[in-house]
């Protein structure tokens, strides 16, 4: 392991890492998250799946604010979330977030897209920000690529650098947007790799996905999402070999026949 | 009229010739064409239209940059101030705006910029002023519109690794905006270079004001008026070509 892995403090402590106390928000007249509670312990990975509209990519774009909750409480290493301003950045910048679509800076190289948000918010040296940024690149498969720009990438290098750029902050916990929903077939592999190895360091990950082979092997609790609420939530293999609910049931017939 | 007397007319309170290296084929000729344009200083004019572009140019794009950044920004406060400037300003017409530095800044409220008793260097000033504070408006909403061409993914992304509202917009939005707008910033240039004129109404001694002078002096109005459009032309032409280059070149690919 490289020092750009989780910490080891991080990994050592026991405990909730976040936590969710009946959080509800409301998208004009549709109720997309009604009384969630969720608590995710430290070096967990839980992966959220459902059907399309059940409010598992709100919930993930709650943890680090990108959406507001209409009432109850999220806290993450024990602090409340911060309203906006300078908390709330230095929150963020300890949550790490990896979008469906990438998002990488378009005008920017994929090494100055990773050595950002160190320089400017870690306010880290300018050579420690491209060493750990090189070092991160290769880790993910893509040092070669460097010096491109990520219109230059293919989506599965993009996302991947995009994982990067999210783990150069060093965060204490990795959010997943629906990570490989953009890409073509053949590079979700890659990407989910790079995930996989993560999870194998340690590294705290809610992961919203389609992919139920991620989920099989690396997840260590599933948590199922319908309408706004949770459904139903355990282990990988006792959810896909044993649902309890009707409506996971019904969800995992649909999905998993082919 | 007889050309030979206008010629001679020129040479009477020219003063000074044109050295006969300048006339490399058929001095005559050139000396009667353009014998208008003798005792006047064109260049100085249009240097000076240059130099009220030039100052303008850059107030306005600091200032319109400002201004578009209020507008998007989250503090109501700020983005009413923002609203209410563009929507003020841009409607009031410039020679308003260029009469009220001069009449209403410098002599009601005093306000010299520096120069109470150095009137050319004044009226410059108030000049640029009142060209700023009036295409600003229009460089806030052209750079506005660059705003939202940038993918709400990328503010997204940049605030998910911890950058503060403005390193935001400074490092990851302006950036992509303002090569997706140098099309529109362009038209806003050349329409400033033109707007330059209108500093003439407070005698500051551009391009159009020496048209003026010189319309009043001489006969050949049509050649008077031509010399200046192609003056306008020679400075506006190469800046939108230049900045068309310029545009294709650091456009943002996605």
């Amino acid at each position: 392991m490289t020092e750009v892995s989780v910490a080891k403090e991080d990994a050592a402590a026991p405990g909730e890492l976040v936590v969710l106390k009946s959080v509800n928000k409301h998208f004009g007249a549709l109720h997309v998250l009604q009384d969630i509670d969720l608590t995710i312990e430290r070096g967990e990975v839980v992966v959220v799946i459902g059907p399309s509209g059940s409010g598992k990519s709100t919930l993930c774009r709650t943890i680090n604010r990108l959406e507001t909750i209409d009432t109850g409480a999220i806290t993450i290493d024990g602090k409340p979330l911060p309203q906006e301003g300078k908390e709330l950045a230095r929150l963020r910048a300890d949550v790490g977030m990896v979008f469906q679509s990438f998002n990488l800076f378009a005008h920017k190289t994929v090494l100055q897209n990773v050595m950002l948000g160190q320089i400017k918010v870690r306010k880290a040296d300018k050579k420690k920000a491209e060493a750990n940024a090189r070092l991160l690149l290769d880790r993910v498969g893509v040092a070669s690529q460097a010096d491109k720009y990520p219109a230059q990438l293919s989506g599965g290098q993009q996302q991947r650098v995009a994982i990067a750029r999210a783990l150069a902050m060093n965060p204490k916990v990795m959010l997943f947007d629906e990570p490989t929903s953009a890409l073509d077939p053949e590079m979700i592999n890659e990407v989910l790799e790079v995930m996989q190895q993560l999870a194998r360091d340690g590294m705290t990950m809610i992961v919203v996905t389609h992919e139920m082979g991620f989920a099989r092997s690396a997840a260590n609790r599933v948590v199922f999402m319908a309408d706004g609420r949770i459904v139903e939530q355990a282990a990988p293999d006792q959810f896909f070999s044993n649902p309890r609910s009707d409506r996971a049931k019904d969800f995992l017939s649909k999905i998993l026949h082919h | 009229m007889g050309f030979r007397g206008r010629a001679a007319r020129r040479r009477d309170h020219g003063g000074r010739r044109v050295a006969p290296s300048t006339y490399p084929t058929h001095p005559e000729a050139r000396e009667i064409v353009f014998d208008f344009l003798e005792g006047y200083d064109v260049l100085a004019a249009f240097w000076l239209t240059i130099k009220l572009t030039v100052f303008s140019a850059v107030g306005s794009l600091v200032l319109g940059t400002v201004l578009a950044a209020m507008r998007v920004s989250p503090v109501p406060l700020l983005r009413g101030f923002g609203t209410a400037y563009v929507n003020i300003v841009r409607n009031i017409p410039l020679t308003v705006i260029i009469v009220f530095t001069s009449l209403g800044l410098a002599d009601i409220f005093g306000m010299t910029m520096g120069a109470s008793d150095d009137f050319p260097l004044q009226g410059f000033r108030l000049a640029v002023l009142g060209l700023t504070a009036y295409t600003a408006a229009f460089v806030c909403e052209s750079i506005r519109s660059g705003i939202n061409t940038v993918p709400l993914g990328q503010a997204e992304a940049a605030r998910a690794i911890g950058l503060s509202f403005s390193q935001t917009l400074g490092l990851v939005i302006l950036p992509q905006a303002f090569r997706s707008v140098i099309g529109p910033l362009t038209n806003v240039l050349i329409a400033l270079t033109k707007n330059t004129t209108v500093a003439a109404a407070i005698s500051v001694a551009e391009a159009a004001f020496l048209m003026k002078e010189m319309i009043e002096n001489e006969a050949q109005t049509l050649a008077i008026g031509a010399v200046f459009a192609f003056g306008f032309v020679v400075l506006t032409l190469p800046t939108g070509l230049l900045l068309g280059w310029l545009g294709k070149r650091l456009a943002v690919k996605r």
